[in-house]
């Protein structure tokens, strides 16, 4: 709530220091999608100038889009990013209604197991991993990728939607339980409903870390046929000649999914941000 | 065909015994209701009842028939519940008619219910609405209502007033007396009010840290309480329980004395002392004193007008003191 005594200088610096980060944060991007639309020779002729009609092209894009397979890698991406939010989003809900709903010997102890993946990075374990996936015959899979992910992006969720369902009435729980509904009636027709926001919030920061990453795709997928948008981003950068025009407009190609998906959860993700904070 | 049969119910969370061993009988009918200060186990018992929790140890039979094992829907209760419980994504007549869909009864039964539920609450105007878009006291009918469609054998009530203002409060509570009339259904209901004991119960049950203190008809507790809680949990405001050996009596370790059954005199009487504070309600005076015992709060009919620091004697009516032991029992005689 806002109080009424905050002095419009104390708004006015909040606000400076709010419009500085916004700035610092979205420079990049536009730097990206600006020099995405110029063509060779002005991107490194003036890199922060904003195209105009002589040095306009759309080369990058051209190139983008009959050069390389990028349909093919902006499905993989899909299939994989949308499969995995997916699966953390469902067993996520599961384990954390579990822990959150039912009293049982070493409840703690598994959530503390649980939220273990935290804090340890999975990129740890990625030899390991590989050696795993190269035993089961995934590599170079898709199916692999989604089992790394959703592996990756549980914790967070059993973790957040655990503190969510706590805050959902018991009392609701029991009139389900007495009206005569299943543990799983009740989880996915009272309790889901109630935690959309804390969803949106999980799919969100699930769905950004899966869709720019390059590091699994590169290690456990590196197949023409299962590249992702940014695995394939970088058959443009070569060792010793890079199609910065191409690169740009790739990786503005990539933006857009995930701006459009965040728009869509926007008003939910701070709803689930905030409702924990301010009842 | 709504008795209930509660033996030796024990109850522990962990190490906390909340329930020391219940046995309770309720009568087809009977409008039974559970008081006690909070945390004395009265809503972990009603859960146990409703099979929302399961006993350490004990029984519960329902006309007759063991329980323990079966399921909340199956035990032919239903119950209304303090926060309401509504299904928010439902709308009135889909909260109400969910339990018999659940059950897999025909549409058209669950129509016709729900519609005598919704008249004899006056819901009608309301069916088609989503929880959010009721009043509190609306939506503490819509969980009644949805407890009415399942005619159970057994209603349960948990504290379904205490989210509700204090004219709501009266009106519900007058609403649910009618109700037991009408539907001839056995009732047990949780509160913590004793007012709301009191105006419903055809019998009380009175809870104390997980034991039943005493049982008995809402006149029985005022008139005869049987332990030295009950004297003091009945009756508002509360008993005067006063030291024996201050009054120089011996037999006894504490006397009690209702507010209501003493007389004041301005010059003469068995108890001096001088008044701290006078409340008027208009229909009631209550007068605080300050003795050579203690404190004694004295409750006189209509309007009396006394000056805070004045002297007033008080006299016990008699026939009207209770003795209690050391154990806190009432002494018989």
């Amino acid at each position: 709530m806002a109080k009424p005594t905050a002095s419009p200088l104390r708004t006015g610096l909040v606000h400076l220091a709010l419009g500085a980060y916004t700035l610092i944060a979205l420079f990049p991007v536009f730097l990206v999608v600006i020099n995405s639309f110029k063509d060779r020779a002005s991107i490194f002729r003036d890199p922060l100038a904003i195209p105009t009609p002589s040095t306009f092209s759309l080369i990058g894009y051209n190139t983008v889009l009959t050069q390389g397979d990028f349909v093919l890698y902006f499905q993989n991406s899909f299939i994989v990013t949308a499969v995995s939010i997916f699966f953390v989003l469902l067993f996520g809900a599961m384990a954390a209604f579990a822990l959150s709903e039912y009293r049982f010997k070493g409840n703690t102890l598994m959530g503390l197991y649980l939220a273990l993946g935290i804090m340890i990075p999975i990129r740890l374990g990625t030899v390991a991993i590989l050696q795993g996936m190269v035993a089961a015959g995934l590599v170079n899979t898709l199916t692999a990728l989604i089992l790394v992910y959703t592996a990756q992006g549980l914790p967070l969720a059993v973790f957040i939607l655990n503190e969510f369902m706590r805050t959902v009435s018991d009392d609701l729980k029991n009139a389900g339980r007495i009206d005569g509904l299943s543990e799983y009636s009740i989880f996915f027709r009272l309790v889901l409903p109630l935690v959309k926001p804390a969803m949106a919030t999980v799919a969100v920061f699930t769905m950004i870390p899966i869709w720019n990453d390059l590091w699994f795709p590169l290690i456990l997928a590196p197949s023409d046929a299962t590249k992702t948008v940014t695995l394939g981003s970088q058959v443009f950068i070569g060792q010793f000649v890079t199609n910065w025009n191409a690169v740009l407009a790739a990786l503005t190609l990539a933006i857009v999914p995930v701006l459009v998906l965040y728009l869509i959860f926007s008003r939910q993700l701070i709803r689930g941000i905030t409702s924990g904070a301010v009842k | 065909m709504g008795s209930l049969k509660i033996e030796n119910i024990r109850k522990s969370f962990g190490q906390v015994d909340v329930l020391k061993g219940i046995d309770l009988e309720v009568a087809d009918g009977e409008f039974v209701i559970f008081v006690g200060p909070s945390g004395c186990g009265k809503s972990t018992l009603l859960r146990v009842i409703a099979g929302l929790e399961d006993a350490t140890s004990g029984d519960i039979l329902i006309d007759g028939k063991k329980v323990n094992n079966t399921p909340p829907a199956k035990r032919g209760i239903a119950m209304v519940f303090q926060t309401y419980a509504l299904y928010p994504h439902l709308s009135v007549r889909d909260n109400m008619g969910l339990g018999l869909k659940q059950a897999g009864k025909p549409a058209e039964e669950i129509k016709e219910r729900t519609k005598i539920a919704s008249s004899m609450l006056s819901l009608d105007d309301y069916l088609e609405r989503r929880p959010a878009e009721l009043s509190g006291g609306q939506r503490q009918r819509v969980a009644i209502g949805r407890a009415i469609v399942r005619e159970p054998e057994l209603f349960l009530f948990d504290e379904p007033l205490s989210n509700l203002d204090a004219a709501l409060r009266v009106n519900t509570r007058l609403e649910i007396a009618r109700l037991h009339r009408q539907l001839k259904a056995t009732m047990i209901y949780v509160t913590h009010d004793q007012v709301e004991a009191m105006t419903l119960a055809d019998k009380i049950v009175v809870l104390n840290k997980g034991r039943i203190e005493q049982v008995g008809s809402p006149m029985e507790l005022y008139n005869a309480p049987q332990t030295i809680f009950v004297a003091g949990f009945i009756g508002s405001p509360q008993m005067n329980l006063i030291d024996a050996t201050k009054l120089g009596q011996s037999g006894a370790r504490t006397i009690g004395v209702r507010p209501e059954h003493i007389d004041v005199s301005k010059t003469s009487g068995e108890w001096k002392g001088s008044v701290i504070h006078v409340e008027h309600l208009g229909a009631d005076t209550i007068i605080y004193l300050q003795t050579d015992f203690g404190p004694l709060t004295v409750r006189l009919f209509g309007e009396h007008q006394y000056e805070v620091d004045s002297t007033l004697f008080a006299t016990p009516m008699p026939g009207r003191t209770y003795r209690f032991d050391n154990d806190g029992q009432a002494i018989k005689g």
